[in-house]
């Protein structure tokens, strides 16, 4: 728990903040002020107002690929969510083009985009990434029904990073 | 001190700033492109972080990737070793509005300094002699030559955003100074993205010779004695030295000095190089500054003892300098080879490839900077530098000694690179002898 006065003036704030805009989980950062919370860090960083704005970027939803771009020995990488072998053998990967926090909801009280066993067609939004406080769509790029999710909601993903194994 | 630093480069360098993580004990997040995806310098880092494809423009270059990157690994910090953004004053703009400590200088010092014109107006101010020359950027080609013939032939033409020998043309006569600036202007404009031009005299085999600086935020300014730089190919370093064996200890001071009222009337923060060009007589002449860490910085670090990164890494958090300039000594020499993947037998052209047996140089004295290993397919694309040969010694002729043991250790097999040209370099009897100038490589190899 927070030490000093503060400390615990700032997460009182944070309450306030979540009671007052009905938030579930909250995730700040602004810069200098580190909070512990048990086994938990909250990281506050800038308090810049977020009004996202939606830009769309294209994915690639290219055939599933033997040595997908990214992860080569990296730590940060994302651990799947969805572990086991791929389902099937002609799997269609749709990957991450940014950098950036990965969305499965438009927001935290909606469902998800897309779940395992959801239909897509290539205009289909299937999540969000985050990168400077742009809301960038995903589109499956691809017609299927998704049979793996690859990440959590919230984690941060990189380039490249496979998000979702899609059944053609 | 940063807790958290995001590396915002590639290869080489970013090897040697994630070394000095380390050792300062700050975690390291590398970011990088999936043609460096292999690469085993990223297991060093605590964290990596593929930002794009292999061309620069969507990785390296990139900034929202590189920035993003830095929030989601939320780091204090980014440190751009050198290239890259690393002179990029839009990025360390970007940098200081997302709350990011850039790791170098402050956004004025870095305008002021890498901009030639403004630079070389300032070393006047603080009387630091500079070459005859342009006042501001020509206005055209007529201007050019008005000029030319005022301060006499040759003059070299050079990119006002430049560097690294692009956008750069000699000109012995107005001939040539016709086709050279309309070549110059177009390399400048494709490099830099801007054609803005400026003339010099040209001094003929000059030596070129750049101070080592460091400021800190609080107006102290320390430098770390010279490099020679004058083994150069197209004006792009391939041998560099400490001490520079022509001068002594009279003329290094004044040298040194010059440097430093430069950097003090800049307010720069964080390590900086003071570029001079030394002419038959030992006279100096301020040609330009670099703002960032360079690739013969570990030549500096065997002659003074001093590590520059973590020096610039601890300048760049607010820290005071804690040594005087009593304290930095300089011992021995040291010589620096910089190993390409190119072709001397055609023209130094890049050679990217697979590097089937690879056995590094080692043993006494020697230092092996490189990211290289057996089995690695240097990527198209990038810089062709695989590796940084360092040697200190008591003295330059046991550097060299050194050097040339070093080098014929060294393997790489089957690509092409520059090991034998250094080595030629180094054994040739004018090296030896100390007979060198900036033309040196084009006239004898």
């Amino acid at each position: 728990m927070a030490q000093n006065g503060a400390d615990l003036q700032t997460v009182k704030k944070l309450i306030e903040i979540m009671r007052e805009n009905d938030l579930l989980e909250v995730d700040i950062k602004l810069v200098g002020v580190e909070v512990k919370h048990g086994n938990e860090k909250i990281l506050l960083k800038r308090s810049h107002s977020l009004q996202p704005t939606v830009n769309v970027v294209p994915v690639s939803g290219g055939k599933t690929s033997s040595a997908p771009g990214g992860s080569g020995g990296t730590k940060v990488s994302a651990q799947p969510t969805s572990s086991g072998p791929p389902q099937g053998g002609n799997l269609v990967e749709i990957k991450s083009r940014i950098v950036g926090t990965f969305y499965a909801q438009p927001s935290p009280e909606s469902p998800p985009f897309v779940e395992i066993g959801s239909n897509v067609t290539p205009q289909k939004v299937v999540c969000i990434v985050e990168a400077m406080k742009v809301m960038n769509e995903v589109r499956a790029e691809t017609t299927g029904t998704i049979a793996e999710v690859m990440v959590t909601n919230g984690q941060a993903v990189e380039y490249g990073q496979v998000l979702f194994r899609v059944k053609p | 001190m940063f807790s958290k630093i995001l590396i915002a480069n590639r290869g080489e360098i970013a090897l040697r700033i994630i070394r000095a993580c380390h050792e300062l004990g700050i975690e390291s997040v590398v970011v990088y492109s999936e043609a460096d995806k292999d690469a085993p310098y990223l297991q060093f880092a605590d964290e990596a972080i593929c930002i794009g494809p292999a061309e620069p423009a969507e990785s390296y270059l990139n900034i929202p990737r590189i920035i993003s990157a830095a929030e989601i690994a939320d780091v204090d910090a980014i440190h751009p070793g050198c290239g890259f953004l690393a002179e990029n004053i839009n990025f360390v703009r970007i940098c200081q509005d997302c709350g990011i400590n850039f790791i170098g200088p402050p956004i004025e010092a870095m305008q002021l300094l890498s901009n030639k014109i403004e630079a070389r107006k300032l070393a006047r101010e603080v009387s630091v002699p500079v070459v005859d020359g342009s006042e501001n950027s020509l206005a055209s080609e007529s201007e050019a030559i008005k000029l030319a013939d005022k301060i006499g032939y040759p003059v070299i033409i050079k990119a006002v955003g430049g560097g690294g020998g692009r956008g750069m043309r000699v000109a012995h006569n107005e001939v040539s100074l016709h086709s050279a600036f309309g070549i110059a202007q177009s390399e400048a404009e494709a490099a830099f993205g801007n054609g803005s031009l400026y003339l010099e005299k040209f001094i003929v085999e000059p030596r070129h010779v750049e101070v080592q600086v460091m400021a800190d935020s609080h107006g102290n300014a320390l430098h770390f004695y010279e490099r020679d730089c004058s083994i150069q190919r197209r004006h792009q370093k391939i041998i560099e030295e400490s001490p520079c064996p022509v001068l002594d200890e009279r003329s290094r001071e004044e040298l040194c000095h010059a440097a430093l009222r430069i950097v003090k009337e800049a307010e720069y923060e964080g390590a900086a190089t003071i570029e001079f060009l030394l002419d038959e007589d030992k006279k100096f002449y301020f040609i330009e500054a670099n703002t960032q860490i360079q690739v013969g910085h570990p030549v500096t670090e065997l002659v003074t003892g001093h590590d520059l990164i973590k020096l610039q890494i601890r300048v760049a958090t607010g820290e005071k300098l804690k040594l005087s300039q009593r304290n930095i000594k300089h011992i021995g020499a040291a010589i620096e080879c910089r190993i390409n993947a190119e072709d001397p037998g055609n023209n130094f052209a890049p050679c990217p490839g697979t590097i089937t047996k690879y056995i590094p140089p080692g043993g006494p004295c020697v230092r092996f900077d490189s990211h290289a290993y057996q089995g690695w397919t240097v990527p198209e694309g990038y810089d062709s530098m695989i590796a940084k040969v360092i040697v200190h010694q008591k003295n330059r002729e046991g550097a060299i000694n050194t050097m040339k043991r070093a080098l014929n250790e060294f393997v790489v097999e089957p690509i092409p690179t520059t090991i034998p040209a250094c080595l030629d370099i180094i054994s040739h009897n004018l090296f030896a002898k100390n007979k060198i100038d900036t033309g040196f490589v084009e006239r004898n190899f």
